[in-house]
């Protein structure tokens, strides 16, 4: 019993210190550059749309530090969006297509297609038919043929 | 004494605004021309009187009477004169005086044109101008004001109020705040007097569309009388949207001119409703279609102004709580569902009687054309105004706050714009009523052949980018579409041996509105250029520099070379970097990007290093610096390719619309009347 209890004190130690240097393996230190292509995907939590790589609060120099340990901790770039947009969908670039903020996806192209064929509707019906000058030759009636054929034979 | 008098001014024009309302509608009533020349006279003096309230604020400001609120919070003693006086548009109330005192310029400007044929209209004109200026003014004097001063009770309290309250003593501060650094920029200073004149001058079109209403007239009267007006409203708002674009280029510091932020897009929409009734009435005025249209357009582009104002004055846009707690965002809120519901049911009520017999004979004809056009700009202002409102009902329904960024509007405006640049390309080749696909089709095809020729070109000379070919191909094919029009039209008067510089000059001198519109399509074409060369090739890179390091984006390299920091007369703690720039390694220029810090408002400005060629932009901000030693910086540098393209397309613009909206020699003008009702009838048909 005492072995099992040195045992699993040994394993919370051992989990204690070497767990968090294994958390802190850290890859390649990114560039700003792999930095900023996350970071202008992100707003600034304190001023109203400015985006994270154009601001200069110390809450968004912060966040970029925070990008930068992320990729060098191998995150992923939709990891880290996931992990910003716990503070709120305000940080994010365009809402997340989820429940109310469907209607911003949904709303302007169904009035662009309501709007559309309402257009195409009135336009279809309000049109006469071809003007009187336009190019197409002029159906020729009956009576105007009769006409012809009847100039013609006294011509002849 | 002098901030009184302007007090007392302002309380005046507010007066007689309300009294020429009650004047103009009694006249209407009465039919009595006695009120109509009371209320017209009670119009003519809010202008003088609003001079004299502006110029004793200015006055104010420029002395530095730092007594009155408004002083010390918009300037400061580090403040250069011009600063001084332009603070006057740096605050709410001295924004709102300054529209207020624009509105009455326009309104009085309206009032002394010829109104023997249009005396009907007059009373509602008077009625709908005086209304909005009386709103703005009520705003001023009951929750705004510029003229109230600072007071300090026995406790040590300090508090606002007009006069003297009981025993407490004049309170004047050693220093104001200063203006906001973001606006101390030659830009900025003429950005907003452009805004704020085209937003004012469309109340004009709209008070005789009301006008036309009310008084059931159901000719194009309205619209030719307003053509010019519309025209000046517009050309201020282009030019008020283009400095705007400068300015945010050159200060905010973030390498681009238009962030799709909502300030921005409430200046813009009333602008895209405004462009679309300019195409809309041409259709009206040569067949007498779309009545209804246009008088939907000129009420949605008024209170979209009124909307923008709304927007930009309530505190709305950082949160909907902002906006309950803002004593002027409800009011305005109040004013546009008030003005929106009465125009609208004025429309409706007349609506029998607009009905034109005339009717649509061709899909391709010039006016279905247009039509398309107004359908395409009413869905681009459909996006925007969605994504303006969408943070607020969410916030609202939800309890969310979210941000709509410029993905949102690229994505969702990109299709229709192109479309529209395709329109640019086809309506000016089709003709008015009867338009075959034949007929077109002859017109279009050389263009048409020498746009492809311009794309294998490209796509020889090594562009692959899908959308980059599409993009370049639209724009050459609308620019050799709109130079054919101008070499044809002189083609035709160079065989009446004219020289054909001088056949060029009397095309246009004689068609100022066709050929304004054309060379409005140029400058179309240039700014589209430099949208494709800068949201598709735009390079940024950033990095840490030591003395004598470089960074590299593109052909262009820049260099640090030194970094100083000193103070400014004007209470600037500027730190600035020399940077040697190179292209292909061939020294260019030094350029110097700087940090200001603002220590009376404690607001840093970034302002960028900037070189410009037709090819690109070279934009350097300085991010960061060790202060002492200056030993290493962190630069960010952006590579803007074609963006040069969108101040010249600008300017070609804005010339194009003073070419259009240039007024004709009155004999020229009758001249152009007769003979196109004697001779030029089927001419007309082609445009």
């Amino acid at each position: 019993m005492r072995r099992l209890s040195l045992l699993i004190g040994l394993l919370v130690l051992w989990g204690a210190f070497a767990l968090p240097a294994a958390a802190q393996e850290d890859g390649p230190t990114p560039s700003p550059d792999e930095v900023n292509a996350i970071a202008k995907n992100l707003y600034c939590p304190v001023c109203a749309n400015v985006p994270l790589d154009a601001c200069g609060t110390p809450a968004c120099v912060q966040w970029r530090q925070q990008i930068a340990q992320m990729l060098s901790e191998g995150f992923s770039e939709q990891q880290i969006y996931d992990y910003f947009a716990q503070f709120g969908p305000s940080v994010l670039a365009a809402p997340p297509p989820s429940g109310f903020n469907w209607l911003i996806y949904l709303l302007p192209p169904l009035a662009l297609l309501s709007g559309g064929f309402f257009l195409w509707r009135g336009l279809v019906a309000w049109k006469l038919p071809a003007a009187p000058h336009s190019e197409a030759k002029p159906r020729k009636t009956k009576f105007s043929q009769m006409i012809e054929d009847e100039l013609k034979a006294r011509r002849s | 004494m002098i901030t009184d008098l302007g007090f007392f001014a302002l309380l005046t024009a507010f007066m007689l605004a309300i009294y020429g309302c009650g004047a103009a509608l009694y006249s209407h009533w009465r039919q009595a021309p006695k009120w109509l020349a009371s209320a017209r006279a009670a119009t003519l003096l809010t202008f003088p009187l609003l001079t004299v309230s502006a110029l004793s604020l200015v006055y104010a400001l420029v002395t530095l009477d730092f007594q009155l609120e408004y002083v010390a919070r918009v300037t400061s003693r580090s403040m250069p004169l011009y600063l001084r006086a332009t603070a006057l548009w740096g605050g709410q109330a001295g924004s709102l005086l300054f529209w207020s005192w624009l509105m009455a310029a326009f309104t009085t400007a309206v009032m002394l044109r010829d109104w023997r044929r249009d005396r009907d209209l007059q009373p509602w004109v008077i009625i709908v101008c005086l209304a909005t200026l009386g709103f703005f003014l009520g705003l001023i004097l009951f929750y705004e004001n510029p003229f109230v001063r600072l007071w300090q009770g026995i406790t040590g309290t300090v508090w606002t109020a007009l006069w003297q309250p009981g025993e407490a003593l004049r309170y004047v501060p050693m220093n104001g705040n200063g203006l906001n650094p973001l606006l101390r920029h030659p830009g900025m200073i003429i950005h907003p007097p452009m805004l704020y004149l085209g937003f004012v001058s469309f109340v004009i079109p709209f008070a005789f569309a009301i006008a036309a209403l009310v008084t059931g007239r159901s000719d194009d009267r309205w619209i030719r009388v307003t053509r010019r007006w519309t025209l000046v409203a517009w050309l201020f708002l282009s030019l008020g949207l283009l400095l705007g674009s400068r300015w945010a280029y050159d200060v905010l510091g973030w390498g681009g001119y238009w962030g799709w932020d909502p300030v921005e897009i409430a200046a813009f929409m009333p602008w895209l409703t405004g462009t679309a009734f300019l195409h809309s009435v041409m259709i009206q005025e040569k067949r007498g279609l779309f009545k209804h249209w246009n008088l939907l357009l000129i009420i949605l582009t008024y209170d979209l102004v009124i909307f923008g104002t709304f927007l930009t004055r309530s505190g709305v846009l950082s949160s909907v709580h902002a906006f309950a707690q803002s004593a002027i965002g409800p009011l305005f809120f109040l004013f546009i569902s008030i003005t929106l519901a009465a125009s609208l049911a004025l429309l409706s009520r007349r609506w029998q009687a607009l009905r034109s017999d005339v009717q649509m004979t061709s899909l391709l004809s010039r006016e279905a054309l247009f039509l398309l056009n107004n359908f395409l700009f009413i869905g681009i202002l459909i996006i925007c105004f969605i994504g303006v409102i969408f943070p607020l009902a969410s916030e609202l329904f939800t309890g969310q706050q979210i941000t709509v960024g410029p993905i949102y509007y690229e994505t969702a405006t990109g299709p229709l714009w192109a479309a529209l640049l395709l329109l640019m390309g086809v309506a000016p080749l089709s003709a008015w009523r009867a338009s075959t696909a034949r007929t077109l089709g002859r017109a279009l095809w050389k263009p048409l052949l020498g746009s492809l020729l311009v794309v294998a070109i490209l796509l020889f000379g090594g562009l692959r980018h899908p959308a980059a070919l599409f993009g370049f191909w639209l724009c050459t094919y609308v620019l050799l579409v709109t130079l054919y029009e101008f070499w044809r039209g002189a083609k035709a008067r160079h065989a009446k041996n004219e020289n054909f510089a001088l056949a060029l000059w009397r095309l246009v001198a004689r068609n100022r509105r066709r050929y304004g519109g054309y060379i409005i399509h140029l400058g179309v074409v240039l700014i589209a250029i430099g949208i494709i060369g800068i949201e598709i090739f735009q390079q940024e890179t950033q990095g840490q520099l030591g003395i004598g390091e470089r960074l590299q984006a593109g052909d262009y390299a820049i260099e640090y070379t030194s970094l100083a920091e000193f103070q400014t007369a004007d209470g600037r703690l500027v730190d600035r970097a020399v940077i040697t720039m190179y292209r292909k390694g061939i020294f260019v220029r030094e350029l110097y990007p700087r940090q200001d810090f603002y220590m009376e408002s404690q607001q840093p400005m970034t302002i960028p290093g900037l070189h410009s060629t037709w090819e690109a932009d070279v934009y350097v901000l300085l991010v960061s610096w060790e202060p002492i030693t200056g030993g290493n910086a962190t630069f960010k540098m952006y590579l803007n390719p074609l963006v040069s393209w969108v101040w010249l397309g600008g300017m070609v613009f804005i010339l194009g619309t003073l070419v259009a909206a240039w007024p004709e020699r009155e004999s020229q003008a009758v001249n152009l009347a007769a003979r196109s009702r004697v001779v030029r009838r089927p001419v007309e048909a082609r445009g």
